[in-house]
C-alpha cells in the first residue's frame, strides 16, 4: 500500500472535500454528525419534557403550546432524523461497500444530492425553534387538528418531504449497489447480516415512503388549498390519513430495528468469534419474513379508533404473527453467543444490554397486539415506555454498538476508554431508570403527551424516578459524545483489524480507507463467509 | 391419523377451558381485563426469563479464555437448520394463535354491550365533553345508575379526542364524522375520565368524573337535572 492510497488523512483538513464530497465514506460521516446533531437537540427536548412532568402542574414552563412545542421535535427529530438516517444513513453508507467489496456505491453523486437533502431537512425542522407558531402536531401529524391549529404544520410537511426524497434515493442507490457491486464470486448467502437488513430496510422505504408523502401532501392541501380530504363536515374522512400514516410508520419501525439487529450480528460475530446460527433461517426466514408482513399490521395503530371490528381482530393475529420472523431473528442472535469466544469491550456491553432491551420492548409489544388489551393501554405511558425500549433504546444502543465497533476503522483509533465505559453504565443505568416507572404508571392509566396531570397526582412519585433517570442518561450521553470526539482527535492508535474480525471491512482495506477503498482488487477465495473464524 | 385429530381435539378443549370465564353471566370488559392482563403478564414474563437467563448465561460462559480463541458455534446440518426454523416457528405461532383467541373473547366482550344498557350520548370539544341523556338532559359531568350497564355513543365536533376511563379499562377515539362506542359496568363511586388523543393546547385539561350512584341517588339526581334545565327551555319556548 502506498502513501497516496493508504488514508484520507494525509492532506489535513480542506472543507470543500466534504461539502462536494461523493465519497460513502465521508458522506457517511455527515449522516453521523447530522444525526447526532438531531440526537442531541431532541435529546435535550427529552429532558426539559421529564423536568415539565417532574411535579403536578406548571414546573418550568406554564405553556402548553411550549411544552407541545418540544413533543412534536423530540418525536419527530428522533424517528426522522436520528434513527433512520443514524441506521440506514451513517451505518449504511460507510460500512455496506466495504462489506461487499465495492469501490463506491452505484449512485455516488445521487448519494451526496441525498446526504445534502438531509441537512436542508435538519435546518428546517430547527427553524422549528425560531418561527413564530411553530408545528405543534407531533410526530403523527393527525388531522384535523393538524389542519386547525395555528401551528404552521407546513414545516413539518416540508421535513417530511425532504427526509423521504432523501431516503428514496437512498434506497435506490443501496439495492441498486448490493445488487450489481459485490465482490466477484460473492453470493447471496455470503452478505454480512447487516447487508441483509439494510437492503430489507431499504426495500420497505422504497416501497412505504411514497404513501406517507402522499398522505402528509394531502395535509398541507387541506391546511393550505382548501380542500377536504379530511374534513368530515365536507364529506372527507378524518381515518383515512392515519390508515395511510401508520401504513408507512409501522414499517418504519422495522426500517430502524432490522439496521439495528444487523449491526448486533456483526459485533457478536466479530467480538464472539463465531459464526452465525442458522444464517439462513435468520435472512429468508426473519428478515424477509418481516418484509412479508410488515404491510399487514398498521391496524394496531388504530385499535381505539373504531375501525371495523373484523379488520381490528384480523390484524391483531398479523401482528402477533410478527413474533415468528422475530422469533426466528432473535433464535439466531442467542444461537450466536452459544460457544462463542466473547471478547469485550464497549461495542460489545452495548450489544450485550441490546439483547434484554429487546426482550423488554419486544416482550411488551404482546399485550399491545392484542385489540382488547390494547383498549385500555393504547396512549397510555405503557405504550411510551414500550416503544422506547424497542425503537428508541434498543436501536439507539445498537447504534452505539456499533460506532464503538466500527471507530477505529472510521478513524485508526480505538474510542474504548474509561469514559466510554462510565458513558455505558449511565446510559443503561438511566434508561431503565426512566421508563420502568412509566410502564407502571400506563398501566395504572397515566395518558401520553399530557403537559399537566393534575387528576392523577398518585402518579407524581414515578415521574420524579422518571426524570432522574433521564437525567442520569444527560450526563452518559454527554460522557459518550465528548468521549468520541476527544477519541477521534487522539484516541489511542490501533492496527487495522483490533477485533481480528473476518468481515471484509477489516481484513481488506485500510483504517480508515482512502478514496476507492480497496488498495487492491477484493479476491475471495472459495466458499468464504464473513463469518469464517474457525478456518486458519 | 387419529393423532392429529387428538391433538385438535385437545387444542380446542384448551382453548375452550381457558377462556370459559368469558362467557360467565355479567362478565363485563373490567375484570375480563385484568384476567387477561394477568394471564399475558405470566406468558410474557416465563418467555422474558427464560430467555434473558440464557443470555446472562452466555454472556459469562462464554468468555475468551485466551485472545486467540475462536467460537465453536454448531454449523448446522440442511435437517437441524430445517428444524432450527420450524420448530420454534411452531412454538410461536402455537403461542399467538393461543392469545388471539383469548384477545377475540374479551373482544367479543367489549364490542357487544348488553341489550339492557342505558345509553348516553357523548360529544367532545376543545376542550370539554358533553353528555347527553336518552331524555335529552345535557349535562358536563357523566353520572351514572351504579351496576347498570352504561353505552356512549361518542362523536367529536371538531377534532380527535379519546375517551378514556382507566378504572372501567374502556377507551375509543371520539371523531368528527363518526360514531364510535364503549359500554362499561358502572360501580358505586368515582372515576376519572380523560382525553387521550392529543387535541391541542389543553389536551391535558378535559378530565371529568364518572360518578356512579345507586339507583334512588341516581333518579333524585335526574329529577333534579330535569328542573333546572325546565325554566330554561320554557324560557326558550316563550
Amino acid at each position: 500500500m502506498t502513501a497516496q492510497t493508504a488514508t484520507a488523512e494525509t492532506t489535513g483538513f480542506n472543507w470543500k472535500e466534504w461539502v462536494f464530497t461523493t465519497d460513502h465514506k465521508r458522506i457517511g460521516v455527515l449522516y453521523l454528525i447530522g444525526s447526532m446533531a438531531a440526537f442531541v437537540v431532541a435529546g435535550i427536548m427529552a429532558l426539559l419534557i421529564r423536568i415539565e412532568q417532574s411535579s403536578v402542574g406548571p414546573t418550568i414552563t406554564d405553556d402548553p403550546a411550549q411544552y407541545n412545542t418540544w413533543l412534536y421535535f423530540h418525536g419527530a427529530a428522533m424517528i426522522l432524523a436520528f434513527l433512520i438516517p443514524g441506521l440506514t444513513g451513517f451505518a449504511a453508507n460507510y460500512f455496506l461497500p466495504l462489506m461487499i467489496g465495492a469501490k463506491d456505491v452505484a449512485f455516488p453523486r445521487i448519494n451526496a444530492f441525498s446526504i445534502w437533502l438531509f441537512y436542508a431537512a435538519i435546518v428546517l425542522a430547527l427553524l422549528t425553534f425560531v418561527i413564530p407558531d411553530s408545528p405543534d402536531v407531533m410526530w403523527t401529524g393527525y388531522p384535523p387538528y393538524s389542519v386547525t391549529t395555528t401551528g404552521n404544520t407546513a414545516f413539518y410537511v416540508f421535513t417530511v418531504h425532504l427526509l423521504g426524497f432523501s431516503s428514496i434515493l437512498g434506497a435506490v442507490n443501496f439495492l441498486i449497489t448490493v445488487i450489481y457491486m459485490r465482490a466477484p464470486g460473492m453470493g447471496w448467502n455470503q452478505l454480512n447480516v447487516f447487508v441483509w437488513t439494510t437492503v430489507a430496510a431499504f426495500a420497505i422505504q422504497l416501497v412505504f415512503i411514497p404513501v406517507l408523502a402522499a398522505a402528509v401532501t394531502m395535509l398541507l392541501f387541506d391546511k393550505y388549498l382548501g380542500t377536504h380530504f379530511f374534513d368530515a363536515a365536507a364529506g372527507g374522512d378524518v381515518l383515512l390519513y392515519q390508515n395511510l400514516f401508520w401504513f408507512y410508520s409501522h414499517p418504519a419501525v422495522y426500517v430502524i430495528f432490522l439496521p439495528a439487529v444487523g449491526i448486533l450480528f456483526e459485533v457478536f460475530a466479530s467480538m464472539g468469534k463465531n459464526r452465525i446460527f442458522n444464517y439462513k433461517a435468520c435472512v429468508y426466514g426473519g428478515i424477509c419474513g418481516i418484509c412479508l408482513i410488515t404491510g399487514e399490521v398498521w391496524v394496531h395503530h388504530l385499535y381505539v379508533a373504531g375501525m371495523p371490528d373484523w379488520l381490528r381482530i384480523g390484524q391483531m393475529v398479523t401482528t402477533l404473527l410478527i413474533s415468528v420472523p422475530v422469533g426466528l431473528i432473535v433464535l439466531s442472535m442467542w444461537g450466536t453467543l452459544w460457544k462463542a469466544s466473547i471478547t469485550y469491550n464497549v461495542a460489545m456491553l452495548y450489544a450485550a444490554s441490546c439483547l434484554f432491551l429487546v426482550l423488554l420492548g419486544g416482550l411488551t409489544g404482546i399485550p399491545l397486539a392484542l385489540t382488547a388489551v390494547t383498549i385500555h393501554l393504547s396512549e397510555t405511558s405503557f405504550v411510551h415506555a414500550h416503544f422506547h425500549f424497542i425503537m428508541a433504546l434498543f436501536s439507539a444502543f445498537a447504534l452505539f454498538a456499533g460506532i464503538y465497533y466500527w471507530f477505529p476503522k472510521m478513524t485508526g483509533r480505538s474510542a474504548d476508554g474509561p469514559l466510554a465505559v462510565f458513558g455505558f453504565w449511565a446510559n443503561t443505568i438511566g434508561v431503565n431508570v426512566t421508563f420502568w416507572p412509566l410502564f407502571i404508571v400506563g398501566v395504572e392509566g397515566m395518558p401520553r403527551r399530557y403537559w399537566d396531570y393534575e387528576m392523577f397526582p398518585q402518579f407524581e412519585p414515578y415521574h420524579q424516578v422518571a426524570t432522574v433517570g433521564a437525567m442520569i442518561i444527560a450526563i452518559g450521553m454527554s460522557a459518550t459524545i465528548l468521549n468520541w470526539i476527544i477519541s477521534a482527535i487522539r484516541g489511542p492508535k490501533v492496527g487495522e483489524n483490533p477485533w481480528k474480525s473476518k468481515s471484509l471491512e477489516w481484513t481488506h482495506c485500510p483504517s480508515p480507507p482512502g478514496p476507492g477503498n480497496f488498495p487492491e482488487d477484493v479476491v475471495l477465495p472459495e466458499g468464504w463467509t464473513p463469518y469464517d473464524y474457525d478456518k486458519k | 391419523m387419529t393423532g392429529l385429530r387428538t391433538l385438535m381435539t385437545g387444542l380446542v378443549g384448551v382453548i375452550a377451558t381457558g377462556t370459559a370465564w368469558a362467557q360467565e353471566e355479567g362478565y363485563n370488559p373490567a375484570p375480563g381485563w385484568d384476567h387477561l392482563w394477568n394471564e399475558i403478564l405470566i406468558d410474557i414474563t416465563v418467555i422474558g426469563v427464560v430467555f434473558g437467563a440464557v443470555a446472562i448465561y452466555m454472556l459469562f460462559k462464554f468468555k475468551a479464555k485466551n485472545p486467540d480463541d475462536v467460537g465453536k458455534g454448531p454449523k448446522l446440518s440442511k435437517a437441524q437448520a430445517i428444524s432450527w426454523a420450524l420448530i420454534p416457528a411452531a412454538i410461536f405461532m402455537a403461542d399467538d394463535f393461543f392469545l388471539s383467541a383469548k384477545g377475540w373473547d374479551l373482544w367479543n366482550v367489549y364490542r357487544n354491550p348488553p341489550e339492557d344498557a342505558m345509553e348516553v350520548k357523548v360529544t367532545a370539544y376543545q376542550w370539554y365533553w358533553e353528555f347527553t341523556y336518552e331524555n335529552g338532559i345535557t349535562t358536563d359531568q357523566l353520572v351514572v345508575p351504579a351496576g347498570k350497564p352504561v353505552v356512549l355513543r361518542m362523536s367529536s365536533e371538531d377534532v380527535i379526542h379519546s375517551f378514556y376511563i382507566p378504572k372501567y379499562r374502556v377507551k375509543e377515539d371520539v371523531m368528527p364524522g363518526r360514531v364510535t362506542y364503549v359500554w362499561f359496568q358502572p360501580e358505586e363511586g368515582e372515576a376519572i375520565a380523560t382525553c387521550t388523543e392529543y387535541c391541542g393546547l389543553a389536551h391535558a385539561n378535559m378530565p371529568v368524573t364518572v360518578v356512579g350512584k345507586s339507583q334512588a341517588d341516581y333518579d333524585a339526581w335526574m329529577v333534579e337535572q330535569q328542573a333546572s334545565a325546565a325554566p330554561s327551555a320554557a324560557a326558550t319556548a316563550s
